[in-house]
């Protein structure tokens, strides 16, 4: 009665992880062309092709303007992002465990998700003025909610069986909440911090597209006003490039028993 | 009351406030004794589920008292009482021996103690080969072995189970009864095992209580006379089929009534 | 009363009080009416702006441009999404495509796309059309997915020609998930168009809510705004409610 039958998957497994490889390499490459078709077909008008567009990111680098933007975004991301975290968080695991409350708010944020929310950046411009704190509330608007629905869709959907399981070992509020409650919904937990992550970016670039002096989304819409192309290409693939990666990074650490 | 009761349940009354209000259980008295191992049978919905909650003070009566050691059951589980769920309660983020030892977590064993709990736990379980995997890599039978074990380790005094082997193929459970009868002797303490399968009923327990359909109260309780090392080949013996038979005759008229509700 | 009944009427209320509240405020000057205009006002400058016919050729634009790019993404979301479901060796490739997709922002892509395609409705559909269109693809791979192997056998045991399999088996099975995918496509084509109408274009309801920003017309702002959302809440709202009926058909039975 051998209830683990993993040695016969093995074998074609590592034969699919070569395939992947290979494949994933030539859609690579296939990319690359594209966007270099898309590039000279345009005459550089529209797009830059990659090699010019990496050697113009090369020297980029190394200018104290790119950082000096950078390091805008990156102040404004990192405060949205952890606002969005910290406080869905928290509004997430109270709408969870208070059910009825959960209920009553639940199509109400799923509603707000739905909203084109930049027709309400006008708003938050009048409220907070231009600057940064402008771009941080843009970002908590498009990050907060979707951590605090997958939270709250995380402690729903624990199994009552774990509960009444804390019941039985009659462990305190405080340790079921640290012991099982929290574990049993990290991975979900997890999930909602990778959405809320490029939620978050992208509330914070559209904010420094539409209105800024600082920050990558400033410089992405300078390049095409002042036509410098190549600019403009070299920081979306910046931005593409570090959203991926991070993305990455999460799918990863929310997986760490996947078989 | 008598020395020899473990769990006493005196006209206990369970009702639900709705709307609607509903009345799952009772009246129902019940004496178990210290050591017996104690079955109960019923229809589907008929509130057995609630019996359990209510013995291992999950759940507090509407009207009645339910008593654990002679001290009345307030809504909270008492020491010394553990319960296997109907549904797999392993957690999916530890593997097999830190699930086994999730139980001991709030003791103030040692740790040298501790682990020997663990060990001799999972060992007796049969789980040994698969102390470092974890649940999602077992099958449905093994989980339960895994909720068997980290209930065992607690060395507790009442070992409640709610259709433990619901899940499993009648094989399976007939080697599982074995594994909870030896539970049972080495651990010396009661049980009180709640299934719908009446040859599991007949084979493993001292004593049978057949249960009405819904409101669940006492319709027949059946001695079985078997010896304390008995095992899964009972079956051969020709009291188990007068057993098994007196116990269906019971609930028959009762699944019946069921089933007409349901439809 | 049932706990939903009791949870709408809550719901209700809360969104009734905020608004009172934000009324309140803005008419006792708590908030300055300059920044926000209170919501009697919002909803008469609504009113009237649609009443007068000067919006009628925006939201002809603007809708006329969402259902574009809402058709196109369903038809070759779908479309791509059953191609990729056919062939393991291509969904492996395609899997960790689709899973980072949504992290990177397909907006920074729009000012890029108006270079190529000029200022007109091509880049917005476009902008629509690479918004919504992988939501589509993953919720048909992921319904594809769902249909439980035995009814697979069914067809077979019933010898039911590829089309039949497809039309009476396949696409029921699957509905409720593809039917999720539809709702985020509409729900994305709508939010990607009006953003990029929003930040750079000379026509639509998102151009007028900036036009009127720029031009410190509040008034007009927040009435097309509240324009905006509306249609927003009420066509996602539709959306989510068929979608929980047909959800809910089939966990009861």
């Amino acid at each position: 009665m051998s209830d683990l039958s993993f040695d016969n998957v093995q074998p074609s497994l590592a034969s699919r992880r070569r395939i992947r490889a290979f494949d994933a390499i030539v859609l690579i490459l296939l990319m690359l062309a594209l966007w270099q078709a898309v590039g000279s077909w345009t005459q550089g008008v529209a797009v830059s092709p990659p090699w010019p567009t990496l050697t113009y990111l090369f020297g980029l680098v190394r200018t104290w303007m790119f950082w000096d933007h950078a390091a805008a975004t990156l102040a404004a991301f990192a405060l949205a992002f952890a606002l969005s975290a910290l406080i869905g968080l928290a509004l997430g695991l109270i709408f969870g465990v208070r059910r009825f409350a959960g209920e009553v708010a639940e199509p109400i944020l799923a509603g707000f998700y739905t909203i084109p929310k930049v027709t309400l950046y006008p708003v938050v411009l009048l409220l907070f003025g231009l600057g940064m704190s402008a771009k941080v509330a843009f970002g908590v608007m498009h990050g907060l909610v979707p951590m605090t629905l997958f939270t709250l869709g995380a402690v729903r959907n624990l199994p009552p069986v774990l509960i009444r399981t804390a019941k039985v070992l009659r462990l305190s509020p405080g340790r079921t909440m640290l012991w099982i409650l929290v574990p049993a919904c990290l991975p979900e937990i997890v999930n909602g911090l990778r959405i809320s992550f490029s939620l978050s970016l992208l509330g914070v670039l559209i904010g420094e597209m539409f209105s800024s002096q600082r920050g990558l989304g400033f410089l992405l819409v300078s390049g095409m006003a002042q036509h410098n192309v190549p600019l403009s290409t070299a920081i979306v693939t910046v931005i593409v490039l570090v959203a991926i990666a991070a993305n990455t990074l999460m799918l990863r650490l929310g997986r760490p028993r996947a078989r | 009351m008598n020395e020899q009761s473990h769990v006493a349940l005196s006209e206990v009354v369970r009702r639900y406030d709705g709307p609607p209000v509903v009345h799952a259980l009772g009246p129902i008295d019940l004496v178990i004794r210290r050591g017996e191992f104690f079955s109960i049978v019923g229809p589907s919905g008929c509130g057995k589920s609630t019996l359990l909650d209510l013995v291992c003070g999950l759940v507090r009566p509407t009207s009645g008292s339910a008593k654990f050691e002679g001290q009345e059951l307030h809504g909270e589980v008492p020491d010394g009482v553990g319960v296997v769920f109907q549904e797999d309660s392993s957690m999916p983020w530890l593997s097999v021996r830190q699930n086994v030892a999730f139980g001991l977590r709030t003791s103030t064993l040692a740790d040298k103690e501790v682990r020997e709990r663990v060990d001799h736990a999972v060992s007796f379980m049969g789980l040994a080969q698969f102390a470092d995997h974890y649940p999602a890599q077992l099958s449905g039978g093994m989980r339960q072995r895994v909720c068997i074990a980290r209930t065992l380790v607690l060395r507790p005094r009442l070992i409640l189970l709610d259709e433990p082997f619901g899940a499993l193929d009648q094989q399976t459970r007939l080697l599982m009864g074995d594994e909870l009868l030896r539970l049972w002797r080495e651990t010396g303490a009661t049980v009180l095992l709640i299934t719908h399968a009446l040859d599991e009923a007949a084979m493993l327990s001292d004593r049978v209580g057949v249960m009405s359909a819904r409101p669940g109260r006492f319709i027949d309780m059946v001695e079985t006379g078997w010896s304390r090392d008995r095992d899964s080949r009972v079956v051969a013996d020709p009291k188990f089929g007068t057993l098994t038979s007196r116990l269906w005759t019971s609930l028959r008229e009762e699944s019946l009534k069921t089933m007409g509700r349901a439809a | 009363m049932t706990r939903r009944c009791a949870a709408l009427l809550v719901r209700i209320a809360v969104l009734a009080g905020s608004i009172a509240l934000l009324e309140i405020c803005c008419r006792f000057g708590i908030i300055d009416p300059l920044t926000v205009i209170p919501p009697s006002e919002m909803v008469t400058s609504m009113i009237d702006h649609l009443g007068s016919g000067e919006l009628n050729e925006s939201i002809v634009n603007t809708f006329s441009t969402i259902l574009l790019a809402f058709v196109l993404a369903i038809v070759c979301g779908t479309l791509a999404g059953a191609l990729i479901h056919s062939s393991r060796r291509l969904r492996d490739v395609v899997d960790p495509l689709l899973a980072s997709y949504y992290s990177v922002p397909t907006f920074i892509f729009y000012p890029l796309l108006v270079a190529l395609l000029g200022l007109g409705k091509a880049p917005l559909v476009v902008l629509g059309v690479l918004s919504a269109t992988p939501a589509v693809m993953i919720s048909t791979l992921s319904g594809l997915d769902s249909v439980p192997p035995v009814l697979m056998k069914l067809a077979r045991v019933q010898r039911l020609s590829p089309a039949r399999a497809l039309w009476w088996i396949i696409l029921p099975s699957a509905l409720p998930r593809l039917f999720t995918g539809f709702k985020l496509a509409l729900s994305y084509a709508l939010i990607g168009v009006i953003a990029g109408e929003f930040i750079l274009s000379g026509t639509g309801l998102g151009y007028a809510i900036s036009f009127a920003y720029q031009s410190f017309d509040n008034r007009a702002m927040y009435g097309t705004m509240l324009f905006v959302l509306l249609v927003a809440i009420t066509a996602n709202g539709i959306l989510y409610v068929w979608e929980g009926r047909l959800a809910r058909r089939r966990l009861r039975g």
